[in-house]
């Protein structure tokens, strides 16, 4: 390939000169190959390209390019107001929206000094934990796929849509569900709530096994990812890595052990840890974390029922009147009006709450400056900083064995890009 | 293991001038510090007994426009030994020094500042890759700032076909 370095420095394609200090120098001289890898290459988890540097089959360095799926999420949320821009947090990692919206809503209330109801706390508990077995059945079913489990992706996706279904009941939407607002829930639960998810905790335990032994007992599988991909405790730290890609090299560090928010402390569970930084690892460390968010699950399922109280915080200056006020209240008709054009205009200042995502660290930065749109709001998200992390797990591995190293890490690049 | 210490005064007594103010918000402190000296503080908090930030979870910039300095990047900071947090800030205008990169320190600060120089234009030296990450190569401007529009690209129609190319010197090969 030729290119004119006066017409074509910014593209990329043409001038090998750009990756100088990222690839090694027998790139230069031929000696080792330059290949692309996405960003359509199915086993890739979404749109990733890769480049790759090869000797043989063998990898010497290895640079992600994301970006694919930027969306401008971040820009977009400055012009709305902050609770128009709660649909915009759904959209960026499509596996966990309940997980975006909560963390979005819990930096919303602690810059307003907003307090939720014991009843939406738990709920918000009990929902954030069906997502995150819901990525993971995910994660489960296509990490499978990459390393020649074909069928785990049936049966994962044939469970999801159990959650789904419940996600569509709470929400009515199965994916993008902004069921979470600040202060509380949309909308209390519904009756068959409790039926579904008795439901699910009734079938799932044993399902989980099933897969347990599907996955970890299948001799390919193992051989596959033992000793694949690994990473130290102290360099999993460096790189940022958090979620099960840190626990897996056995760092116990869990935010919702750590710095507990919406009631988790009142919520007993194990934080599932591996000892080798390995594929492996990481891979049954999730599996153990979806028998921990059942756990989870079924205590919170046992408190709702006890704790009847409102959905939602009253405090009128951020949350708007129930239909039935309207009619009734000329004061909740101001509110009405007031919240549904203006919005509300928070205090000034910069908070950050970080909550536990299936992925890891997923971070909200919030800074106000008074006026009803927020001034700047920044996720840090999980995936995009384990990706980072990626050149590291896969130097000097076979090409085949970067597919299992991206499932391990578990990107979701609508995550990764926002 | 150590006693904790107070993040603020240690870094008031161990750097005096470089620490220049410092913020309390519900309670999260925020500690600015001059550009030159954010390495220093950084592996202070790092390694010194009693500090203990061994975490870099985030990198991230905030444009204060029109005010001057207009832009605060923030570092936030965890320490998993003393299980609290601190939000580093570093305030920047456009034709400042380079901000030196954190990579040195954490690895991990690799791609969020890239992402800071892609969205928000800062920039940093000592840094391995400093390319754009989410914008194409050839993007003009940094999208995240307060004074670039919420972008709507012109359609190009046959009339204004011309004019609209000549922003894109690079659609066609």
């Amino acid at each position: 390939m030729t290119a004119d370095p006066q017409t074509h420095h910014a593209v990329w394609e043409g001038n090998i000169e750009e990756l100088k200090g990222l690839v090694s120098e027998k790139a230069f001289t031929g000696e080792s190959m330059i290949l692309n890898m996405g960003p359509q290459h199915p086993s890739t988890h979404g749109v990733l390209r890769v480049i790759l540097e090869l000797e043989g089959e063998e990898v010497l360095s290895c640079i992600p390019d994301v970006g694919f799926l930027h969306t401008g999420i971040e820009k977009n949320m400055e012009y709305k107001t902050y609770e128009k821009s709660i649909v915009m947090t759904d959209r960026m990692d499509y596996l966990n929206p309940m997980g975006n919206g909560l963390v979005y809503c819990l930096a919303m209330e602690k810059l307003f000094e907003l307090d939720v109801p014991m009843r939406a706390q738990i709920a918000r508990v009990v929902l954030a934990e069906l997502t995150r077995i819901n990525s993971h059945l995910v994660w489960m079913g296509i990490g499978g796929l990459d390393l020649g489990v074909t069928s785990t992706m049936t049966y994962a996706f044939r469970e999801r849509e159990v959650l789904l279904d419940i996600f569509e009941m709470v929400s009515g939407q199965r994916m993008m569900s902004t069921y979470f607002r600040p202060g509380g829930l949309w909308r209390d639960l519904p009756d068959e709530f409790e039926g579904a998810v008795q439901n699910v905790l009734d079938t799932f335990p044993a399902k989980i096994d099933d897969y347990d032994k599907i996955i970890t007992q299948n001799p390919v599988f193992v051989d596959r990812t033992q000793g694949i991909g690994f990473i130290s405790a102290e360099d999993a730290v460096a790189y940022g890595l958090t979620g099960a890609a840190l626990r897996g090299s056995g760092v116990n560090w869990d935010i919702r052990k750590a710095m507990p928010y919406s009631s988790y402390e009142q919520f007993e569970f194990d934080v599932p840890l591996g000892q080798h930084g390995d594929v492996y690892d990481r891979f049954i460390v999730r599996i153990a974390e979806m028998r921990q968010s059942l756990r989870i699950i079924e205590q919170g399922m046992k408190r709702l029922q006890k704790e009847k109280g409102p959905f939602r915080s009253d405090n009128r200056k951020y949350v708007p009147p129930p239909r039935a006020e309207l009619g009734r209240s000329m004061e909740a008709v101001i509110h009405h009006f007031k919240l549904w054009t203006e919005g509300f205009r928070p205090p000034k200042g910069e908070v950050y709450v970080s909550i536990e995502g299936p992925r890891g660290e997923l971070g909200c930065f919030l800074a106000s400056d008074g006026s009803p749109n927020p001034m700047r709001v920044h996720f840090r998200t999980p995936s995009f900083v384990n990706l980072s992390a990626l050149e590291k797990l896969a130097k000097n591995h076979m090409i085949a064995d970067l597919v299992g190293i991206i499932g391990s890490i578990d990107i979701v690049l609508g995550d990764c890009d926002r | 293991m150590s006693q904790p210490l107070d993040p603020k005064q240690t870094l008031i007594d161990t750097f005096g001038d470089a620490i220049e103010g410092s913020e309390e918000f519900r309670g999260e402190l925020t500690v600015i510090v001059k550009a030159e000296k954010i390495i220093e503080v950084a592996q202070h908090l790092r390694d010194a007994e009693g500090l203990k930030y061994n975490l870099l979870s985030d990198i991230t910039a905030v444009d204060y426009y029109p005010a001057e300095p207009r832009f605060g990047l923030c570092y936030h900071l965890y320490s998993m030994v003393f299980n609290r947090r601190l939000r580093l800030k570093v305030l920047w205008s456009d034709g400042d020094a380079p901000v030196p990169s954190m990579t040195q320190l954490w690895p991990s600060a690799n791609w969020e500042e890239r992402e800071a120089y892609d969205m928000m234009g800062i920039v940093f030296s000592g840094h391995p890759d400093m390319r754009r990450i989410f914008m194409p190569d050839d993007w003009q401007g940094h999208p995240q700032r307060k004074d670039y529009p919420l972008g709507y690209e012109t359609v190009q129609f046959s009339f204004n076909y011309d004019e609209i190319a000549k922003h894109k010197p690079f659609a066609k090969k």
